[in-house]
């Protein structure tokens, strides 16, 4: 997946390219910095599907010492790094959930196409807002599948064994959900 | 362009990594060829993104950022220098280092930080599969245990019937064909006559002569147990007897009558 975010801040695109460079140098400092800024939403994320305090920190190490030794896996001129970090999170996390392998051992890999404008803390906090919104309007077994297929990793015949619905519905509701997400934050 | 509608629901799924099997493979080879699908899919991997930043937990303990600096700390990386600087210091080693001193220098550096990474690599691989033989190494204990225990012949077997009715012999065979494991377990069965034995018989679906499948005598509660027994390959099973047979001659095809016959599941 690539990240695709032409309209996030200069000032806070600039500052996260400044520091993944400055990684790429080798500056531990910089490194830091990209910690302090985005440790929480990995650890949210992965805390989230692990509801393990331990777990979720064994995922965050794992993410932040491939992103030291590969920074060039963020495209930052191309993408949201908080967008890119939490899409990683969860993937990491489902794989520990499952304890399977990483599908992909190069976080570089991972590109996501992001078409809000999450650059500052106060742009995401907006987009948020809305999707808290969008989910909390959906019919409630939309909302679930949706949830537990991306939180628990779950796969359809799974959430169609665990809820006693048809395979189809459960496909059904979960790409709707998506549906209302993207038609609530394209309004 | 638009998203090929047969594909819709399951590009939702992949994204979502919960597509299976040949769906997730029929999809993967039409997303080769098919660009809006591929690019519906990155926007369907943006979607769930937001869904993930929807998260809000307790910030990592400070522990956390300790342990990631100390491992930087231990893991440090060369700088690579800015192109121009680079260009400065050939125009230099020209009239100073011997150019070849650099490419060998530079050249084991970067075998170095390869290795680096390769073990660093072959670390986390080497302890996933400790996990996984951790993990393999207690299920085949809890496996053992199971079986242990039904084949342990001082474990009291007891069977349950109606009540006022009185026990009747009974067996039950468990036959896996393909790995030709074959586990048997008969209860309630007469004490054996003198110069008696009993003998467990294979009654295969083709048709074809009942092949031998153990000797066995019952202990003072009539509980037997036959555990795979060496049989042919391949053999699917119509039907499992038990007879009564002489202790000696041949057991080569049955000459007794029955005594517990299955029912030909």
């Amino acid at each position: 997946m690539k990240i695709g975010v032409p309209s996030a801040g200069p000032n806070a695109m600039t500052s996260d390219l400044a520091l993944v460079t400055a990684s790429r140098s080798g500056d531990q400092g910089a490194m830091t910095a990209l910690y302090d800024r985005y440790s929480s939403i990995v650890y949210s994320v992965a805390l989230r599907v692990l509801q393990d305090t331990g777990a979720a920190e064994d995922v965050l190490q794992d993410i932040f010492m491939q992103l030291w030794r590969n920074p060039g896996a963020f495209d930052a001129t191309r993408g949201n790094m908080a967008a890119w970090l939490a899409v990683i999170a969860r993937n990491r996390a489902i794989d520990a959930l499952r304890r399977r392998r990483p599908e992909n051992n190069d976080i570089e890999d991972v590109v996501v196409s992001v078409e809000h404008d999450l650059a500052s803390e106060a742009d995401r906090s907006r987009t948020m807002d809305k999707v808290r919104g969008a989910l909390q309007a959906m019919p409630a077994p939309q909302r679930s599948a949706l949830e537990m297929a991306y939180f628990e990793g779950l796969t359809h015949s799974e959430i169609a064994g665990k809820t006693g619905e048809p395979l189809g519905t459960v496909k059904t509701r979960i790409r709707s959900g998506l549906l209302t997400l993207r038609r609530v934050l394209a309004a | 362009m638009s998203v090929h509608e047969q594909f819709a629901e399951d590009l939702a799924l992949y994204a979502l990594g919960s597509l299976e099997g040949a769906q997730r493979h029929a999809l993967e080879k039409h997303l080769d060829g098919c660009a809006p699908c591929r690019r519906e899919l990155e926007l369907l991997r943006g979607d769930l993104s937001l869904l993930a930043l929807t998260t809000a937990g307790p910030k990592p303990p400070a522990r956390a950022r300790q342990r990631l600096m100390s491992a930087i700390a231990d893991e440090p990386r060369l700088p690579v220098a800015p192109a121009s600087e680079r260009q400065q210091r050939s125009w230099w080693s020209a009239r100073g280092w011997p150019a070849v001193r650099w490419a060998a220098v530079l050249a084991l550096v970067v075998v170095a930080i390869g290795l680096l990474r390769r073990n660093s690599t072959l670390q986390r691989d080497l302890a996933w599969q400790r996990e996984q033989f951790t993990d393999q190494g207690s299920r085949l204990e809890q496996a053992n245990e199971v079986v242990k225990t039904l084949l342990d012949p001082d474990a009291q077997k007891i069977e349950l019937v109606a009540a006022g009715n009185k026990p009747q012999p009974r067996g039950k065979a468990i036959y896996q064909r393909r790995n030709r494991n074959l586990i048997f377990f008969a209860s309630n069965l007469p004490p054996l006559p003198a110069k008696k034995i009993y003998e467990l018989w294979l009654f295969p679906a083709n048709g074809s002569a009942p092949i031998a499948a153990g000797l066995f005598k019952p202990d003072a509660r009539g509980s037997a147990t036959v555990v795979n027994p060496p049989l042919p390959e391949s053999v699917e099973a119509k039907n499992f007897v038990v007879t009564l047979e002489p202790e000696s001659g041949s057991h080569e095809s049955p000459r007794g009558t029955p005594v517990i016959v299955g029912l030909g599941e």
